[in-house]
């Protein structure tokens, strides 16, 4: 499969582990966060850390947007679909995501209107077809999935439907990771940079981690070869005592980002002054809403939900696991009352949550090949 | 009721069926409300039969929870198995509900090693659905029933009113003879048995969710739907004892089958990822939409353990088989990680492979 197989070659893969290993110190220990969800679940899904030296740990970011987006939010989302007429929609992630009285899936098995889309585009299709009916799409996503949101905004618009709105709650990830860098218990080294968002962003958004911050971050794709060649990399930095940007991820991301997608989002989003991320805070325009020019939209005006706060449960870790502090395991809860089929914290309930990653595939405690 | 559980199913006696024999389960049921989840052959559905369903009908042939019921009628030992389709759509590339229906019944007699003797149908019909899908159905069945030599003998009919179900719902019944070859059990499995494939996965799974029409992509996969009870002679005659366990990994995939397999064993199984035979469209399909290919439903494509002094005379018999070109040994029973299904990937990475959770995709089967 073209753009695919390439970077899962055995040989290509064998050589770079082989790179890795030449690059590294013995002595010392590397502590890399890869930023992205993708990245944590590819990590997992293709065992990758079997293949490092034990003196390289992987430390799992932020970059998973359901498990940032608070309890409050969903349950202030699921508000919506309880005003008769409504249909809730939503990405196939958002669909087990719990509030405190249920996910989107327990809402639409007690009788709400909640589908499951796969372009915000597909809900507006569902407002043209239902035009008695109010057609609400739950935007969840860093910068990779807001273009898409706001392309179905100018599209809305464009066409007069007004039986559509978004309950917006894009994030973008560069505020997110300087919380990280600022946060007192900060031990990173370095950083897989985010594949997925940076065909958007462009490089140039990060250029602070290493201007200011020191760490060297190299952006990736997803595949192993390319996840084990940002590694080598990095460690090519450190070992050369340089930290820069670098784009391992040329195939797909060009270095000034994709600038027709930052203009739809410029004509339709403005940053918030502040928007709470779960097991981080509230951390300063850091998540986007819709602009006054597209009100008409905007499911918070609309329907002017409640604002809904939740306390995150105690025993849940997340923070400190976002954080790089703890690894999943650590969490008291994990594999306990937390899994993926009744997730307790954020990072247990998408699949490219670090705990549900680490459940999902690393549950080893004795790593063994096949032969067969 | 697709669920195993580590005892070994010998044929019990039909008469003496007792329901203090059987230990109910301790598990109890605590989901608020049924869910799709409940349905999707994974960790809910396992945990609505087991915890909610066996304990109220408890009885030695139940607790095995297998494809089929094997027990001893008379002196036979006769294996029974119900089903309930309620796929959409109706007709898809490469099959029907209706052809579901009698595949599926056939396919879960032969994985307990049993012949299908006869079916029965029961149609539940939604009013205002064309006679002439109905009629469509009807054929596809009586020549898929012809296909795998098994007469419908009976059934029934009902119509429910407009709205109440999706075009047709289709339940059936079937009863097959155990072959006199077949010793099978997951308590046969021994450490260092081979774990063969009879052919590519996923294809009914994906071929389904395009189907429904919700994406945008176009791709000439069809269902996999077959009878294999082909398969099933084949390597009877050419394991003999040495065939040990057998499932069809319909809904929750090849990962749930071997993970019923091995939960509360003192086995591990280890599959190879890259022996894993797939197509390229269904591999291109789950990288796109995040889906594990070891999760998709099939509906032709049958897992066997077989001993490893046995492994190349099965494989080389189910390869000899039409539409059996593909199959593979994908991996090997181990003592450890005791209980759970481990992949090496091509460059020597292991990952876990869990069981299903939740429901990835539409109703299918």
């Amino acid at each position: 499969m073209k753009y695919v197989d390439e970077y899962r070659d055995p040989q290509l893969i064998r050589n770079v582990v082989r790179e890795i290993e030449r690059q590294i110190d013995p002595d010392r220990h590397y502590r890399i966060m890869e930023v992205c969800g993708g990245h944590t679940h590819a990590i997992y899904r293709h065992g990758l850390k079997d293949l490092l030296p034990d003196n390289i740990e992987l430390i799992h970011g932020p970059g998973c947007p359901v498990c940032v987006l608070p309890m409050g939010r969903v349950d202030d989302g699921l508000s919506i679909v309880e005003h008769p007429g409504t249909i809730l929609t939503a990405f196939g992630d958002m669909m087990r995501v719990p509030g405190t009285r249920g996910t989107p899936l327990e809402f639409k098995a007690r009788g709400s209107d909640v589908r499951m889309v796969y372009s915000p585009l597909d809900a507006l299709r569902i407002a043209q077809n239902e035009p008695d009916r109010h057609v609400c799409f739950f935007a969840i996503g860093f910068e990779t999935t807001a273009p898409s949101t706001a392309l179905t905004l100018l599209r809305a618009k464009e066409l007069g439907i007004t039986n559509f709105s978004v309950f917006c709650n894009h994030v973008t990830i560069v505020p997110a990771m300087r919380a990280i860098l600022d946060s007192p218990d900060m031990r990173l080294d370095a950083f897989i940079g985010p594949g997925h968002v940076s065909t958007v962003t462009g490089c140039r958004p990060y250029e602070f981690v290493s201007r200011d911050y020191g760490k060297p971050i190299v952006i990736s794709g997803f595949e192993p070869l390319d996840m084990l060649e940002s590694i080598a990399r990095i460690l090519v930095q450190l070992r050369e005592g340089r930290a820069e940007v670098e784009n391992q991820y040329r195939r797909i991301v060009p270095w000034d980002g994709n600038i027709p997608a930052l203009r739809a989002m410029a004509q339709t989003f403005e940053l918030r002054p502040y928007f709470e991320w779960r097991g981080l805070g509230f951390i300063s325009q850091s998540a986007l809403k819709l602009s006054d020019a597209f009100a008409a939209w905007d499911a918070e005006r609309i329907f002017d939900v409640p604002g809904v706060r939740v306390t995150d449960p105690k025993a849940a870790q997340c923070g400190e696991i976002l954080k790089g502090v703890l690894k999943p395991p650590q969490c008291k809860l994990f594999g306990k009352e937390c899994n993926p089929e009744h997730p307790i914290g954020a990072l247990m309930v998408s699949s490219e949550g670090a705990c549900a990653a680490y459940y999902r595939y690393a549950r080893i405690d004795e790593p063994a090949a096949a032969t067969a | 009721m697709h669920a195993s559980t580590s005892q070994p199913p010998q044929p019990r006696n039909v008469d003496t069926l007792d329901r203090a024999a059987a230990p109910a389960s301790r598990l109890r049921f605590t989901d608020a409300q049924i869910e799709m989840a409940h349905g999707a052959g994974g960790k809910a559905s396992r945990r609505l039969v087991e915890s909610l369903i066996a304990p109220a009908f408890a009885n030695p042939v139940l607790a095995q929870l297998s494809d089929a019921a094997v027990f001893s009628l008379g002196g036979t030992r006769v294996a029974t198995t119900a089903d309930g389709y309620v796929v959409k759509p109706l007709r898809f590339p490469g099959g029907s509900i209706g052809e579901l229906a009698v595949n599926g019944t056939v396919n879960d007699l032969a994985v307990s090693g049993a012949r299908a003797h006869a079916l029965m149908a029961t149609l539940i019909v939604e009013a205002g659905l064309p006679s002439d899908v109905l009629r469509a159905e009807i054929e596809t069945m009586a020549n898929a029933a012809a296909r795998a030599g098994v007469p419908i003998v009976g059934g029934d009919t009902k119509v429910v009113e407009h709205g109440m179900a999706d075009g047709l719902y289709v339940t059936t019944f079937g009863i097959g003879i155990v072959d006199q070859r077949a010793s099978l059990g997951p308590d046969r499995i021994v450490s260092g048995d081979r774990v063969l494939l009879t052919g590519p996965i996923g294809d009914h799974g994906i071929t389904i969710l395009l189907a429904r029409g919700d994406l945008d992509f176009e791709t000439d996969l069809h269902s996999d739907t077959r009878p294999l009870w082909p398969f099933v002679d084949a390597l009877l005659e050419a394991c003999g004892s040495g065939l040990r366990w057998m499932r069809d990994p319909t809904r929750g995939g090849v990962a749930t089958a071997l993970n019923e397999l091995v939960r509360g064993s003192h086995h591990a199984i280890a599959i190879s990822e890259e022996r894993v035979p797939l197509r390229d469209e269904v591999r291109g399909a789950c990288e796109l939409l995040g889906l594990d290919p070891l999760h998709i439903a099939n509906e032709g494509q049958m897992l066997a353990l077989v001993a490893d002094n046995v492994a190349d005379a099965a494989l080389a018999a189910l390869r000899a088989l039409p539409g059996g070109e593909q199959a593979a040994c994908i991996g090997e029973v181990r003592d450890a990680p005791a209980g759970m299904v481990i992949a090496t990937t091509a460059y020597g990475g292991t990952r876990v492979v869990d069981m299903l959770v939740g429901d990835p995709l539409p109703r299918i089967c």
